[in-house]
């Protein structure tokens, strides 16, 4: 919440978006990622991440993971998880998916602290991961709530 | 008393895939943010969303405190046969919501 | 090519006499015109609008019994998509037999104090705000119509003063953001012409449905102003100028803002 202290103090400031270090955080979403994919290599593709590239403001962000699939009972995707660097907790959410969905689309809203990188993971019914990635830039609201 | 906006459809073909979209009042507080007298509020969040259709899981979401609050969540459904869909949200503090729908498939 | 080019510039020339057509005279903008499509559609969508959680909320505290009457909202004023319509496009306003303006929550507020001999539910309690959000919903669409009067144009001229007046450590006024700058960009985001077209609002930044008055405060501790407590008059001044300004815009109530 520094950020907001920092804005209310100098209003007429220009934003400057951060660029991504490498934090410790993405080396927790790489661990959280691990753990949903074990010693698989996920392939990059089949799996689109909708998010605005810029939002306005990070604590509701919109976003669409579709995954190409026939969503039949030999071929479909089994789950979707989305995953964060830059947020206390690497997870976002894990959902559970199967043919009784006809299409793999799964909407949500979320919230971003800053700028970053968001990941989505398909599991499909063949055993493989598929992965498709976003990146949003988050601006702030000039005229912020006072700091408790 | 819940707050719920369920949107899906009253009617559908047989085997249209339909798209169904909830919205639920819930502060989603992270666990993670100090309150007014500097310690952290509590976590307060929803963890779990399910839909069944006629009693058969066709949908289920495990959330984090990176959902938003007052959670959204969109997904999309096979209509095989008439009956109800029945939508969970379960959570922190024991908390339990429910609605149902029903959607007549012709 | 050149014919193609030819056709893409006429195209382009139309596109912009066409839009200019349809904005007509009148070149002012909500601020859901400032969103982003994301945030536009949000609010478009009433079952991904979170904001109607709150109408919803409101709908069912309007049918609820409260106070030592023991009277719902709805045993006095009936349905509301009928009482209620257009009611809220011109709040504030002075209530029969008062001698200043109140706003909608306000007038709210009367009613429990004196129909239902309840107490006053205090500034930004989620059911007062729900009990506006649902009220003022049954304008959604309608223009602004603000009420004239000799007491309440003196209010209104107090809150032009306002709004003109420089303040805060920054020594700004409403009006170098909201008249002179609007459209431009400030840490990465549009300022808006500041019409109070769509409120209680569903604030991005506060995760909650929150009221005009919280919304001035922002800016007023934006600009390190004395931010005066959520029952000044001041308050109600000021609305009552933003609503002349906005005249005739539709309201929109719940509306999202980043
Ligand atoms: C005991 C009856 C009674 C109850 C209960 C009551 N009201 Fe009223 N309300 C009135 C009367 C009388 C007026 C004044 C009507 C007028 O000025 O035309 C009024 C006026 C209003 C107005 C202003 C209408 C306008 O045209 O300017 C609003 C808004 C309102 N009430 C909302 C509410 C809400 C919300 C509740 C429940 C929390 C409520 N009222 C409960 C009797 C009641
Ligand atoms: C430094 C520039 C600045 C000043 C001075 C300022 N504001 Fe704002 N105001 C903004 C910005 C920027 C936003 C939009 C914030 C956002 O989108 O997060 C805003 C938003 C608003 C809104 C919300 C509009 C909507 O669409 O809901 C209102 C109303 C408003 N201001 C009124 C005022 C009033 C009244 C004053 C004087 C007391 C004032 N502002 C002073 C910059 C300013």
């Amino acid at each position: 919440m520094d950020r907001r202290r920092f804005l209310t103090g100098t209003t007429a400031a220009v934003l400057v978006l951060p660029l991504a270090p490498a934090s410790a955080t993405q080396e927790a979403m790489a661990e959280a990622i691990r753990k949903v994919v074990g010693t698989a290599t996920p392939t990059e593709g089949r799996v689109k991440l909708d998010v605005p590239p810029l939002v306005e403001n990070g604590s509701t962000v919109p976003l669409t993971v579709t995954v190409e699939s026939p969503m039949s009972e030999a071929d479909h995707v089994k789950a979707i998880h989305v995953f964060n660097e830059k947020n206390p907790q690497p997870n976002v959410f894990s959902a559970r998916l199967g043919p009784r969905n006809g299409k793999a689309v799964v909407g949500t809203r979320v919230k971003l602290g800053d700028s970053q990188r968001i990941i989505a993971i398909a599991e499909t019914s063949d055993g493989r991961f598929w992965s498709g990635g976003a990146d949003v830039i988050v601006t702030l609201a000039a005229c912020l709530e006072e700091s408790p | 008393m819940s707050n719920i906006l369920v949107n899906a459809p009253k009617t559908a073909r047989r085997g249209e895939v339909v798209e169904i979209k909830a919205l639920i009042l819930h502060p989603m507080e992270t666990g993670f943010r100090p309150g007014p007298n500097g310690r952290i509020i509590p976590r307060n969040i929803i963890e779990r969303f399910t839909a069944t259709w006629n009693g058969a899981e066709i949908f289920a979401m495990e959330m984090s405190p990176a959902i938003a609050a007052n959670p959204f969540v969109s997904f999309f459904a096979q209509a095989r046969e008439s009956g109800t869909v029945v939508l969970r949200w379960t959570g922190d503090e024991g908390f339990a919501a429910e609605e149902r729908v029903a959607i007549a498939v012709e | 090519m050149t014919a193609r080019l030819l056709a893409f510039g006429l195209a382009l020339v139309f596109a912009a006499s066409y839009a200019a057509a349809q904005a007509g005279a009148d070149k002012r903008r909500s601020g859901y015109q400032d969103m982003g499509e994301a945030l536009q559609k949000m609010q478009d969508d009433d079952t991904a609008n979170p904001g109607m959680l709150f109408v919803q909320l409101g709908g069912q505290l309007w049918a609820k019994p409260a106070g030592a009457e023991n009277k719902s909202c709805a045993d006095c004023h009936g349905v509301a998509a009928d009482s209620m319509k257009g009611v809220a496009t011109r709040y504030p306003a002075i209530p029969q037999g008062a001698d200043r303006p109140v706003d909608l929550e306000g007038r709210i507020n009367m009613c429990r104090t004196e129909n239902q001999k309840a107490e006053r539910l205090p500034p930004e309690n989620r059911d007062l705000l729900s009990l506006e959000a649902y009220v003022a919903h049954q304008s959604r669409g309608m223009p602004i119509a603000p009420p004239y009067g000799p007491v309440v144009d003196a209010f209104r001229a107090q809150g032009e003063g306002i709004y003109r007046r420089r303040q805060g450590q920054l020594n700004l006024s409403c009006a170098i953001c909201h008249d002179d700058n609007a459209g431009k960009k400030l840490a990465g985001i549009v300022i808006p012409e500041a019409h109070p077209t769509g409120y209680p609002i569903y604030r991005l930044e506060w995760q909650a449905l929150g009221s005009l008055k919280r919304r001035l405060r922002n800016c007023l501790v934006g600009i390190r102003a004395e931010a005066w407590s959520l029952d000044a008059p001041e308050y109600v001044a000021l609305e009552l100028y933003l609503m002349e300004r906005a005249k005739g815009m539709k309201l929109e109530t719940p509306a999202v803002r980043p």
